[in-house]
C-alpha cells in the first residue's frame, strides 16, 4: 500500500498549470519532412516541457503496394510532440509536430481537423519532402506558411527561387527560420498569425 | 438520474466501440455534433467517487484545472481515442465540462479576429 505518496506521479508540475479561467484553445500544426526540425521547434517555443500523445490507426493495407487487392488490415501507432503557449487568461495554443513519417500522421483525422494554420517546415536540400504535407493541408483547407530551416551548410535559395521551386501562390507567406530558437520560431508563428488575420479581414465576397 | 455514475460500466462491459466520443449531450437540436478535439480543454466537475474506474479517477484528479484531451492522453499515457471514449462516459455523468469542442465535421478553424488579435498580442509578449 502506498496511500501516503505527497505527490501523485503523474501530470502536470505545478508550474504547468493553466489559469483556471482558459476557455478557448487554439491548434497549430508543424508539419514537414523527416528530420526537419518538426520536434526541434515544438520545443523551442513551448513553456512545457513536450509532451507525447499517441493514436493507433487500422487501416485497410493503405500505402503498401504489395498488398494491392489483398483485403488486410494493418495496425499503426502514431505518435505527435506537442506544447504549450499561455496566450492570456482565457487564451492557450497547442503546437504539434510528428517526430516522424508524415503519411501515417495525416490517417489521424483529428489533427488537421479544426487546425487554425500550420508551419510547413522545411529543408531545403530536400524540398520535395514537403510536398505531400503541402498537398494535404490544402486539400484539408488549412492555411499555411512554408518557414524555411536553414540548416548549417544547406544552400541558401532566395525567397522567389524557393516559392517558384515548391509551386507556392503569392499570398502564402514564406520564411526562413532557425527552429532551435525561441525567437526565430516565434517569429514564423507570428507570420502565421497574421497572415490569417489579413485573411480575416479581407472582404469575402468571393464566398 | 441514477445517480450512481454507472452507466458507463454497462457500456464498457458491453464493449461499445469508438462513437461513443460524440459529446452533444444528448441534444437533437440545430447544432451539430461536437466532438472532443486534441485541443479541447476538460475541468473537473467533481470529486472522484467511489467504484469509478481507476482511469476516471485519474482524470478527475488531472482536470481539477483546465487540461486539454492531448495532455490528458500524454500523461495518462493512453491513445488519444481511449481517452475520448473515458471522457465521453465522464460528459454524459456531468463530472467533467468540456471546454472547446469541435463540430464533428470541421475541416479548418475559422478563428475570429478578436482570437488571433490576442495570438498576435500573446505571442509578440514571448
Amino acid at each position: 500500500m502506498d496511500c501516503n505518496d505527497s505527490e501523485p506521479p503523474l501530470g502536470p508540475r505545478h508550474e504547468d498549470l493553466l489559469p483556471a479561467s482558459t476557455e478557448r484553445s487554439v491548434k497549430v500544426v508543424v508539419v514537414g519532412g523527416f528530420g526537419v526540425g518538426k520536434t526541434t521547434m515544438v520545443g523551442s517555443v513551448s513553456e512545457i516541457r513536450p509532451l507525447t500523445t499517441e493514436e493507433t490507426m487500422t487501416q485497410a493495407g493503405v500505402g503498401v503496394d504489395d498488398l494491392s487487392g489483398v483485403e488486410r488490415k494493418t495496425e499503426t501507432t502514431v505518435a505527435m510532440d506537442f506544447g504549450r503557449i499561455t496566450l492570456n487568461d482565457r487564451l492557450v495554443l497547442y503546437l504539434f509536430g510528428t517526430p516522424g513519417q508524415q503519411r501515417f500522421w495525416f490517417l489521424w483525422n483529428g489533427v488537421i481537423a479544426g487546425a487554425l494554420g500550420a508551419v510547413v517546415l522545411v529543408d531545403t536540400r530536400r524540398l520535395e519532402e514537403s510536398f505531400p504535407a503541402m498537398d494535404r493541408l490544402e486539400q484539408g483547407g488549412v492555411p499555411f506558411v512554408v518557414a524555411v530551416n536553414n540548416f548549417p551548410g544547406a544552400p541558401v535559395h532566395p525567397v522567389r527561387d524557393l516559392r517558384s521551386a515548391l509551386d507556392l501562390p503569392e499570398h502564402v507567406p514564406v520564411v526562413g527560420c532557425d527552429a532551435r530558437r525561441l525567437d526565430s520560431s516565434r517569429d514564423v508563428l507570428l507570420t502565421l498569425m497574421h497572415h490569417l488575420y489579413d485573411s480575416a479581414t479581407a472582404t469575402r465576397e468571393f464566398l | 438520474m441514477s445517480g450512481d455514475g454507472r452507466g458507463w460500466e454497462r457500456d464498457w462491459e458491453e464493449g461499445t466501440p469508438v462513437p461513443l466520443y460524440i459529446v452533444t449531450g444528448g441534444r437533437t437540436d440545430a447544432g451539430e455534433a461536437q466532438v472532443l478535439d486534441l485541443v479541447t480543454l476538460i475541468v473537473a466537475r467533481s470529486e472522484p467517487q467511489p467504484g469509478m474506474r481507476p482511469e476516471h479517477v485519474s482524470i478527475l484528479r488531472l482536470c481539477a484545472g483546465p487540461l486539454s484531451v492531448a495532455e490528458l492522453s500524454a500523461y495518462l499515457d493512453l491513445p488519444f481515442s481511449a481517452v475520448q471514449v473515458l471522457l465521453a462516459d465522464l460528459i454524459a455523468d456531468s463530472l467533467v465540462e468540456a471546454r472547446q469542442t469541435r463540430a464533428a465535421h470541421t475541416a479548418a478553424a475559422d478563428p475570429d479576429v478578436e482570437i488571433l488579435k490576442a495570438l498576435i498580442d500573446g505571442l509578440q509578449r514571448l
